[in-house]
């Protein structure tokens, strides 16, 4: 009898102890935690580090540049990786070079693996002299095979160029305009969502009539409309600049909507009131005391804005009215693949369309965890 | 009821003109003008164009007038069907576009038609077995269908069809079929080749409108009445579509408020790549010719399409649910 006094003694106090701490820790901390019950939005969130890692390290990660060309391999099928040859099974893994001949109905090359021409894989090679993050000069690559002969894991395009290569240096691009699209929307969001929301009036309701304009638009006509106008001269970096602005003259609506109902409500409590009869000013207010109490489903809102993004950019350069070549983005990867006779004998060239769909699924994952864990109360 | 309308008529207004302003950026904002384009294109075909002759079209185009006047001049045109002149086609605008536009409206029409008919029952059914295998599939297909890029869509069916049955996907009528009058074959043909478009651009809309459903019912099921009438042993079939279905649809009507442009987005992308008679590819190839009076004229017409639709959406819902209208003539 006294044994199970202790035991539920103890559970008693265990159970108080995780009470207290549940209600001592801090708002952020509890938001963490409850985001770690939701296991599909870890993994989404483990899968997008690691395509944002492979994107940071492209230059190592690759075996060869972006723009250098195997002409003798236009076309070419990916390599896949064996560990098989000849019924010897080894550990470290190989391909076969590309044997080609010429078909006379397609007017292209052929090519199949060649057994004869086997290429082991070596780690830690030196290749291509490039710039790490533009710091230094090295030649130091993860993976490469002997020379003359090369290896393709996502085939080459029409000029042969390593696909692998290209779509790991693409990530640079085509993940980069979500978080700066979605900052020029967190900015113009939370100012015009802010000015609505806390003042009311008609300032809101000339805000909210333009909002109600933006959503109502079409937005990849707008969009085409836009980007279309961009001069072709301009060096890359402004059109990638003002393509991210074009793309978040829509985004900033969804965010100022939350701003505003937020602020609306917090507005009227107590401690906006204290504030103001502490004598705080308007812009104080706003920031230090009504940012941050909403700030979590800020993060939600902005975390879902970006596949959008992502999308946008993608369909703009797809059509050949975003970012242009020389840059490297999965929708200027994707402008090749424009026609289904392209695709039909060159399947390879859909590889960054799987890049999209897992790197939107995994932010609309990710924002869906950060959704649930917005209010850790519940 | 009759404040709602004037409101919401006044704001169908201004919006219009909000859009006729975006439409003319469109126009205005590419480097050089459509003359400079059309004066190169004479000098090239070995007419000789001097200065006066610069000016004179100058004037004719009102070119030289301010900004402010050349709006008005141009909207003046617009609204009385002249759009301008397209140097890509060399013809009137709106020929152009009133050739496309029946089409853009038959596919629209019939993509908005497909979402509402799959997303309604698959909701229902996802939210009434929340959590069931069906439930998980449907779940798991909203969110690939969410994350699918039309255009990248539209190329894996055409690839498939191509290397399956070995057709292509292209357009909405068969080449026997594109000059034809109509006939019941030319009809046939063409609700052979609807569904491939239809598909690739509801899919986005669809996905979201599953979850709004579900999402919406399942709120309503919770509620104290529904305890209720089951506990009094009501039919569960009956239990379900007498009120929960039919007022978690509330929201499916307001959301045409977002399908419809996303459904006129959707269509411009895959006219493009599934080459359809639509006014999506008309406008691309203006965009990549810079004929910008025949890319402006698109825009506006398609904007305001989709704001007469949200209006006629409003339109309904309000006349569905008393509530909305009391509460925006309260504000």
């Amino acid at each position: 009898m006294s044994g199970t006094a202790t035991t539920s003694a103890a559970a008693a106090a265990a159970a108080a102890a995780e009470q207290e701490r549940y209600y001592t820790a801090s708002h952020w901390r509890l938001v963490r935690a409850k985001f770690g019950r939701h296991l599909l939005a870890r993994a989404a969130l483990a899968v997008l580090g690691v395509i944002y890692a492979g994107g940071l390290f492209a230059g190592f990660l690759a075996p060869y540049g972006t723009r250098t060309v195997a002409a003798e391999f236009a076309y070419a099928p990916p390599q896949r990786l064996r560990f098989v040859h000849g019924g010897r099974v080894q550990l470290r893994p190989f391909v076969y070079g590309h044997a080609r001949h010429f078909n006379d109905t397609t007017w292209e090359w052929d090519y199949h693996p060649d057994p004869a021409r086997k290429l082991d894989l070596q780690f830690l090679v030196t290749g291509e002299p490039y710039r790490f993050w533009g710091l230094f000069e090295t030649r130091l690559h993860l993976f490469g095979v002997p020379q003359p002969g090369q290896v393709f894991l996502f085939g080459t395009d029409k000029l042969g160029r390593d696909l692998f290569s290209r779509n790991l240096h693409a990530i640079r691009i085509s993940l980069t305009v979500g978080l700066l699209g979605v900052a020029f929307s967190f900015v113009i969001g939370c100012l015009l969502g802010g000015l609505s929301g806390f003042y009311g009036g008609p300032i809101d309701t000339m805000i909210q009539r333009v909002i109600e304009f933006l959503i109502a638009l079409p937005t990849i006509p707008l969009w085409m409309g836009l980007s279309a106008a961009l001069p072709l001269d301009w060096p890359a970096l402004r059109v990638y600049f003002f393509i991210t602005i074009i793309l978040s003259t829509v985004g900033w609506t969804r965010l100022a909507r939350v701003v505003r109902g937020k602020l609306l409500e917090l507005r009227e409590q107590d401690f906006t009131m204290a504030a103001r009869v502490a004598g705080a000013r308007d812009l104080a207010i706003i920031t230090r005391h009504l940012l941050p109490s909403f700030m979590s489903y800020l993060i939600v809102d902005l975390t879902l804005a970006i596949p959008y993004m992502i999308l946008g950019e993608t369909a703009l350069s797809f059509l050949g009215l975003g970012l242009r070549p020389p840059v490297v983005s999965w929708g200027v990867l994707l402008h090749e693949a424009q026609n289904v006779q392209s695709v039909a004998l060159h399947p390879w060239l859909l590889i960054p369309g799987l890049f999209v769909i897992v790197s939107v699924l995994a932010f609309n994952f990710v924002g869906d965890g950060l959704r649930d864990a917005a209010d850790p109360h519940k | 009821m009759l404040p709602f309308l004037a409101r919401r008529a006044l704001y169908m207004v201004l919006f219009l003109f909000a859009l006729s302003l975006v439409g003319f950026l469109i126009i205005e904002l590419p480097p050089g003008t459509y003359l400079d384009v059309h004066i190169a294109r004479l000098r090239n075909t070995g007419v000789r164009v001097d200065q006066a002759e610069v000016d004179r079209l100058m004037h004719l185009y009102n070119l030289d007038s301010p900004i402010v006047v050349r709006y008005f001049k141009w909207i003046g045109k617009f609204l009385g069907g002249d759009m301008g002149i397209s140097f890509q086609h060399n013809r009137a605008v709106i020929d152009l576009i009133a050739e496309r536009l029946p089409a853009t409206l038959l596919l629209s029409s019939v993509t908005m038609l497909f979402i509402y008919a799959v997303s309604i029952p698959v909701g229902i059914v996802s939210a009434t077995r929340q959590y069931s295998l069906t439930d998980y599939l449907f779940t798991l297909t909203g969110f690939f269908g969410l994350a699918t890029p039309n255009f990248l869509l539209a190329l894996v069916l055409m690839w498939l069809f191509l290397k399956g049955f070995g057709v292509s996907l292209t357009g909405l009528f068969s080449a026997d079929y594109v000059a034809a009058p109509w006939s019941l074959g030319r009809v046939w043909d063409l609700l052979k080749h609807l569904p491939i478009p239809i598909v690739v651009i509801g899919t986005a809309g669809t996905a979201e409108l599953i979850r709004i459903v579900r999402a919406s019912l399942l709120d309503e099921l919770r509620r104290q009445y529904v305890v209720t009438a089951r506990a009094k042993g009501m039919q569960e079939s009956r239990l379900l579509f007498k009120y929960p279905v039919r007022v978690a649809l509330n929201p499916v009507i307001s959301s045409a408020a977002w399908i419809l442009p996303g459904i006129f987005s959707g269509e411009t992308v895959t006219a493009i790549v599934l080459s359809l008679p639509t006014t999506g590819q008309i406008f691309f190839s203006a965009l990549l010719t810079q004929d910008m009076s025949l890319a402006g004229s698109v825009v506006v017409i398609i904007g305001a399409l989709t704001v007469v639709g949200t209006l006629i959406s409003d339109l309904v819902l309000a006349g569905v649910d008393p509530r909305i209208r009391m509460e925006r003539s309260n504000r």
